[in-house]
């Protein structure tokens, strides 16, 4: 009997549901999602879980992805086209960024159509709807570890001890998180009323990925134009990346600044932008 | 009466929806090219102003709910039917926060949990006991709570033997059976249900009856959308009609399905669909039903005697393979007497093709084996994969016997149709 009780309490507690019209902006409810943070968990395990299902490689996807992209510009952009790589193999200066590229890449296309995919939840249950997208970029993080693993193995290969500055890493993976879900909440939003995001989203982070200093040093630029190139926000990112793991003279400057403002922007507009249009989300999906 | 009693409290509430409207067929093409031109452009804009997308172009607008104002006391169990697209659903919608309202609003005192659908979020390729646990956060239960009430949702569902095993291996009737357990394993104050008792085999749609009467006993507040007029009348004591988005009846449930069954049928012997109900892209819609006299007029009430003529027109508009249009007829309390196909006298078995276009399906009705009462029609198309089109009770016919003589005592005779049978008799001593 008492645990019947306990599970009874346990559940989740609201006051009095007041339901009005809403018009314009609209506050978060944080509190709500906080509230729901079972089910957050559950949908990103539910993710986690069904990726891999009926592949013959598995989990081996979350490895391959980023390390095949590696070999491929290590023959074409390191061998052929000999781009500079800050005096690092270019094997894993490229790596390292890929890793964290194929995380934010994989996080923005699955939050970007996870409301769709959703639909008929959305239609049919109510719960914060920020939980969805949220829970898509959630999921990418036990990929982004198990690619990471494998960055630690070829750094033992090439023999570089990261300096004290790998205690930053987690502050530049989070930064990449909330780029992901930033740039993920305005485009899950706007794919409900608009498809055409499913088909622009690939050229998207095609360009991104050539905007950002994967394949090549953002050394190659210098002074205000290297600051300014810190709008992307991945530019940080990555140069965060490699600063901390392979000790490259990236020190974070003024452009991690600028990364990290941009990426807090988007971050926050996205998530008023998605909660204005949340409202329409079940009527029209 | 202290507030605190209220447990749903509704004022003038109103959902409109607004539906881009169908391509004209008189547009031209410059029209057209002008129109794909702009488009974007004003999508655009609409899309920074919050809203959705069929406010760009030119639209309709439907009041799928209007001026709705009620009140359910803790504890109550209402009852709400009405007509296919009269706004039950919405009205479910809109207090589940699922859509927000246009105009007036609700408060609900307590937690909620909404049954629009079963099985909302559950996943093929994950085992039964995993999709417990994710419906089960989806629903809005806890996991300690999940934890407590599994063996309770397994023993319910009687999938116990496979509830390791990935769901896709399942019969679509286990499936559904253990998407229900988990529903009707959650504890809410409040209870929002829309007609899940239409899923499973008999036996368990009785025990999801039973599921429910258990809910009803036990003191929490219900809101029971349905179309079975016989679950309806059993469980909710007060109900409320809706018609056209708009209360049209309310109070003690047996005079709201009187009025209900009454009023708002067509006893004229012809119902014209609105338009603008389903929409053409369905692939299927009815238009139009009639059922006719011996003499071909539309009329309400038939002769028992005579039989009569049932008569639909529909419109497909995408080819469908192994279609079988139908119609089912049911009595006052929601029984069904009989249900008829356009397949059945087919010599093969296996549905119609259905091409594009418009069509009138006829099939005479002999009436001699029917009551003296009250019958509804509801007509539906599907293929044994999917429904194209239903609607509930879309026309009444009033069987009356006329006084042929050896015919007024089947009235009080119980059962759904009364038969006239052709006895034979002979000594076999």
């Amino acid at each position: 009997m008492e645990e019947i009780k306990q599970a009874e309490e346990q559940s989740i507690e609201i006051a009095t549901i007041k339901i009005r019209p809403s018009r314009g902006w609209v506050p978060l409810r944080l509190k709500d999602l906080w509230e729901y943070r079972e089910l957050l968990y559950f949908l990103t395990w539910r993710d986690i879980k069904v990726r891999y299902k009926q592949t013959v490689l598995g989990a081996v996807w979350a490895i391959l992805q980023p390390f095949l992209t590696m070999v491929v510009f290590s023959i074409f952009f390191g061998r052929l086209a000999k781009l500079p790589s800050d005096n690092i193999p270019y094997p894993i200066f490229s790596y390292s960024a890929l890793v964290v590229w194929t995380f934010f890449a994989n996080g923005v296309t699955s939050s970007s159509n996870s409301m769709v995919a959703e639909a008929n939840t959305i239609k049919k249950v109510y719960f914060p709807r920020l939980v969805i997208p949220v829970a898509a970029v959630f999921s990418g993080v036990v990929d982004f570890v198990l690619a990471f693993i494998v960055l630690i193995g070829m750094m033992a290969f090439y023999g570089i001890t990261p300096s004290a500055a790998v205690f930053w890493l987690p502050l530049f993976f989070l930064l990449a998180f909330i780029t992901a879900l930033g740039v993920g909440l305005w485009l899950s939003a706007m794919n409900v009323m608009f498809r055409d995001v499913r088909y622009a989203l690939p050229f998207l982070i095609q360009i991104w990925l050539f905007a950002t200093p994967i394949a090549y040093s953002a050394s190659l630029l210098k002074g205000i134009w290297k600051t300014l190139y810190g709008l992307n926000p991945m530019v940080g990112v990555v140069e965060g990346f490699r600063w901390a793991l392979l000790g490259v003279e990236t020190r974070p400057g003024p452009m991690i600044a600028v990364s990290s403002f941009v990426s807090i922007v988007l971050l926050v507009s996205g998530a008023y932008y998605f909660r204005r249009m949340e409202r329409s989300f079940a009527d029209v999906v | 009466m202290s507030a605190s009693d209220t447990a749903i409290l509704v004022d003038n509430l109103s959902k409109q929806y607004r539906i881009g409207e169908r391509q004209a067929r008189y547009r031209t093409i410059r029209e057209t090219m002008v129109d794909v031109v702009k488009a974007p452009f004003r999508r655009t804009a609409s899309l920074m102003r919050g809203e959705s997308y069929g406010a760009a172009g030119l639209r309709q607008e439907i009041w799928a709910l209007k001026d709705i104002s009620f009140e359910v006391k803790s504890g109550e169990v209402l009852g709400i039917i009405g007509r296919n697209g009269s706004g039950k659903t919405t009205l479910l919608k809109v207090l589940s926060r699922i859509t927000e309202p246009t105009e007036g609003g609700a408060d609900i005192h307590g937690q909620v949990s909404s049954l629009l659908d079963v099985g909302t979020g559950m996943h093929p390729e994950l085992t039964g006991r995993e999709n417990v646990y994710l419906n089960g956060a989806i629903l809005g239960m806890r996991r300690a709570e999940t934890n407590h009430k599994f063996d309770q949702i397994v023993e319910f569902s009687g999938v116990e033997k496979f509830i390791d095993t990935p769901m896709k291996h399942y019969s679509s009737g286990m499936q559904v059976r253990l998407a229900f357990s988990i529903a009707a394993h959650l504890e809410p104050e409040i209870l929002l249900v829309d007609e899940v008792l239409a899923v499973g085999d008999a036996e368990f749609q009785a025990k999801c009856l039973g599921k429910m009467e258990d809910v009803v006993k036990s003191g929490r507040t219900v809101l029971f959308v349905s179309h079975n007029m016989a679950a309806i009348m059993s469980l909710c004591p007060r109900g409320i009609l809706l018609d056209a988005g708009e209360i049209k009846a309310t109070g003690p449930m047996d005079g709201v399905v009187d009025t209900y069954l009454t009023e708002s049928m067509s006893l004229e012997g012809q119902v014209v669909f609105p338009e603008d109900r389903r929409h053409l892209d369905s692939g299927f819609r009815f238009l139009a039903v009639r059922v006719l006299d011996e003499n071909g007029h539309p009329a309400g009430a038939m002769d028992l005697a005579e039989g009569f003529t049932l008569e639909m027109d529909y419109e497909v508009s995408q080819t469908i393979r192994r279609a079988y249009v139908s119609f089912e007829l049911t009595d006052r309390a929601g029984a069904c007497a009989f249900l008829s196909t356009d397949r059945d006298a087919e010599p093969v078995n296996g549905g119609n093709v259905l091409f594009p276009g418009r069509y009138r399906a006829s099939c005479f009705v002999p009436s001699t084996y029917l009551r003296s009462s009250s019958y509804f029609v509801s007509l539906g198309c599907f293929t044994n994969e999917q429904m194209f089109d239903d609607i509930h009770n879309a026309i009444a016919i009033e069987v009356i016997d006329s006084g042929t003589a050896g015919l007024r005592s089947y009235q009080e005779r119980p059962g759904a149709i009364a038969p006239i049978l052709r006895w034979n008799r002979e000594s076999i001593s």
